[in-house]
């Protein structure tokens, strides 16, 4: 199987929904000429034209607008919005217009739209180059959300959010578009494609939005966690020598709470872990549905490891960012617990 | 544009000295932060103003006393220009407790209520309102002072730069706008990107008066700046300066420039070098010797090498001020 970096995944998934469907066009900041920021777009304005891949002004809300009026008449554009954190003057659109068309004409018009953004920290981006805003997408009902953690994920992924009905939000992790990163800033880097986790299938396949994956089983307890966080929690529990199952949730919303509360129903412990700030972010919803679902099971109270309560820092971005020592600390706490 | 360059210059001795200096010292600072940079010492993103410098300094020779200044996240020259401290913008720059925001904001947010410098913003388009907040609290306390504003090309298609300029120019608020036409927003090209490029124009829907001027010469840039804020400062304004301009660096530090080519640069940096232009107006008419200018090299190289000093020296941030400030 060949190998490629989530960028190259990320390329060749919307390769191939271009090649496939002539009314997927591509849109956003620096994507068609310059072949985007990160490379995702890079070649596909020359292979499909540039009325199929083409550059925006920066104007993240006309973007966004426009992309809302081409799907509700049934294109289906697939836009880049170049770093997450600059999607809020396009926030407007997604919320009032793309999340709700659907509703409020009573089924009569919808919006299959992708808004891709890169997420996340762990790049020296500081606070509008680092943020991780999921809990602001999930909570608005009409939008689904998506955030893989490797290259094969990411491509089976980015083609069901395309072919998707819906609106759908497709977080990148940034800092996993290289390589994986398990919260190790001070150990060498290893890319993609020469490693095995790296391999990905060639031509189309999906993974279902909905389905979370369990990364390793484990007996003690449950690690929750998507994008950066899997890895990060990989390692944790590698350090911790407790058997811990770690779930990989990819898709937020819709959340596959069944795996989820299989697992959790087994263990009777769960921890959930994500980037963002812990207040409301996305861990308070996992962490009342469990208790909801799974209250009995439950051998110790429910924990979030997650991003503090503060802006993302420039300086000190290590002691910000929720490593693996700190999910380490969570998983001796909720096996004592 | 040409045309205006190396005409016996309507500015004395003193005062092209002191825009050599002051263009020098931005242009040294930025070199040193790409190589700190370039070691490692500084991270994320850093975006250098080399090729603009004449921008600022000309603008600043038209402020006064509590005008304030607000620009985008492509912002070492203007802290320098206002008058800064080098030392507290190369330290934050390197994240370290002696920077201006104590290691919270890096390169792209810095402040100072002392210099009347609003920031530092790395959303583009997002700082262009709150400069016309700045005019209009000026004129809500009825002073004469002007707010400059400056944005990018590409950030003048922003929506809010619009919803601004009808506000501002509803109000008659005292505000610049000054639009540093450097050609290019990232990798994508003024005409990839702008349905017309005269940006100049972009106010006149809303009855807001614009021109061009030539960003490469200080000169112009200082002459057309006092001519707007005058105008601001009588109740007059707003007024857009749109000023045509070049980076010669990549867009942040990490800039394949696939988008132009190496000979557009040269040629920028041969014929229209907005240092080179004043070093010519001061030793072409014989006013300047070789050693005067060599002593202004020679402070500026120092004050740029104690701030690199400075910004290694400088200890880490505490850890506790990684939970600070975020509220009072
Ligand atoms: C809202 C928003 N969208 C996109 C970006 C990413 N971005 C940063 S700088 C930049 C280009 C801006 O170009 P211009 O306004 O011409 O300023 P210059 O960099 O040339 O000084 C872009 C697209 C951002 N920071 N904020
Ligand atoms: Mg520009």
């Amino acid at each position: 199987m060949p190998r490629m970096t989530m960028i190259e995944a990320i390329r060749d998934a919307h390769a191939i929904a271009m090649e496939d469907d002539p009314d997927v066009v591509v849109m956003g900041e620096d994507v068609g000429y310059f072949g985007g920021v990160f490379r995702c777009t890079a070649g596909l304005q020359k292979r499909f034209g540039p009325s199929r891949c083409f550059d925006t002004p920066i104007s993240e809300l006309g973007i966004v607008g426009t992309a809302v009026g081409m799907a509700a008449y049934g294109l289906k554009p697939v836009v880049e919005i170049q770093f997450a954190d600059y999607m809020y003057p396009g926030y407007d659109q997604i919320v009032s217009e793309a999340a709700r068309l659907r509703y409020r004409s009573a089924g009569e018009f919808t919006c299959p739209l992708v808004i891709r953004m890169p997420t996340g920290g762990g790049i020296f981006g500081g606070q509008t180059h680092s943020q991780s805003p999921e809990a602001l997408f999930t909570h608005v009902a009409g939008l689904k959300t998506v955030v893989p953690s490797n290259p094969s994920d990411a491509k089976g992924l980015l083609l069901a959010a395309i072919a998707d009905p819906d609106p759908v939000i497709f977080l990148e992790p940034k800092r996993l578009y290289n390589g994986p990163f398990d919260g190790h800033f001070d150990r060498p880097s290893v890319a993609w494609n020469r490693i095995e986790a790296g391999e990905v299938a060639e031509g189309r396949y999906e993974i279902p939005l909905g389905k979370a994956r369990v990364v390793r089983e484990g007996a003690d307890a449950t690690l929750l966690a998507y994008g950066t966080m899997v890895h990060v929690a990989l390692a944790a529990v590698e350090e911790s020598g407790a058997d811990v199952e770690v779930i990989d949730l990819r898709t937020l919303l819709p959340l596959d709470l069944e795996t989820v509360t299989a697992s959790v129903a087994k263990t009777g412990r769960c921890i959930v872990l994500h980037e963002a700030t812990l207040t409301s972010g996305f861990g308070a919803e996992v962490a009342a549905l469990v208790q909801a679902e799974c209250f009995y099971a439950l051998e110790a109270p429910i924990l979030r490891v997650a991003g503090w309560d503060t802006p993302y820092p420039h300086a000190q971005e290590w002691d910000y960012f929720p490593g693996p020592a700190r999910v380490a600390r969570a998983i001796q706490t909720v096996m004592e617990g | 544009m040409a045309a205006t360059r190396r005409k016996k210059p309507n500015a004395s001795k003193e005062e092209l000295l002191a825009y050599y200096r002051d263009m020098l010292l931005i242009r040294r600072f930025e070199e040193k932060a790409g190589q700190l940079y370039g070691m490692g010492l500084i991270g994320g993103f850093c975006h250098l103003y080399i090729g603009q410098e004449a921008v600022v300094v000309g603008a600043e020779a038209a402020a006064k006393e509590g005008d304030q200044r607000i620009t985008t996240y492509r912002d070492h020259g203007h802290m320098l220009a206002c008058g800064m401290d080098p030392n507290g913008v190369m330290a934050e720059l390197t994240g370290r407790e002696g920077g201006y925001s104590r290691g919270k904001g890096g390169s792209m947010h810095m402040f100072s209520k002392e210099k009347e410098f609003y920031g530092g913003h790395g959303i583009v388009g997002a700082n262009v309102p709150l400069g016309a907040g700045l005019a209009f609290a000026n004129k809500y306390r009825e002073n004469d002072n002007v707010t400059f504003t400056y944005f990018g090309d590409g950030a003048a298609n922003q929506g809010q730069v619009y919803e601004t300029f009808n506000m501002a120019s509803l109000w008659k608020l005292p505000v610049i706008f000054i639009i540093e036409n450097n050609q290019y927003a990232m990798g994508t090209s003024l005409k990839r990107a702008s349905s017309s490029p005269a940006l100049y124009t972009r106010g006149a829907a809303f009855g807001i008066e614009g021109e061009a001027v030539d960003g490469m010469d200080v000169l112009a840039v200082k002459e057309a700046c006092l001519k707007a804020a005058d105008l601001c400062r009588k109740g007059e304004g707003p007024y857009i300066l749109e000023m045509n301009t070049y980076r010669y660096r990549g867009h942040s530090m990490s800039d394949p420039a696939k988008y132009r080519t190496r000979e557009e640069v040269q040629k920028m940096r041969e014929t229209r070098d907005p240092i080179e232009h004043v070093r010519e107006l001061l030793t072409l008419g014989g006013d300047a010797t070789d050693d005067e200018l060599k002593a202004i090299d020679k402070e500026v190289r120092g004050i740029v090498n104690a701030s690199a000093d400075f910004a290694q020296e400088s200890p880490e941030p505490a850890l506790e001020e990684l939970w600070t400030d975020v509220y009072a």
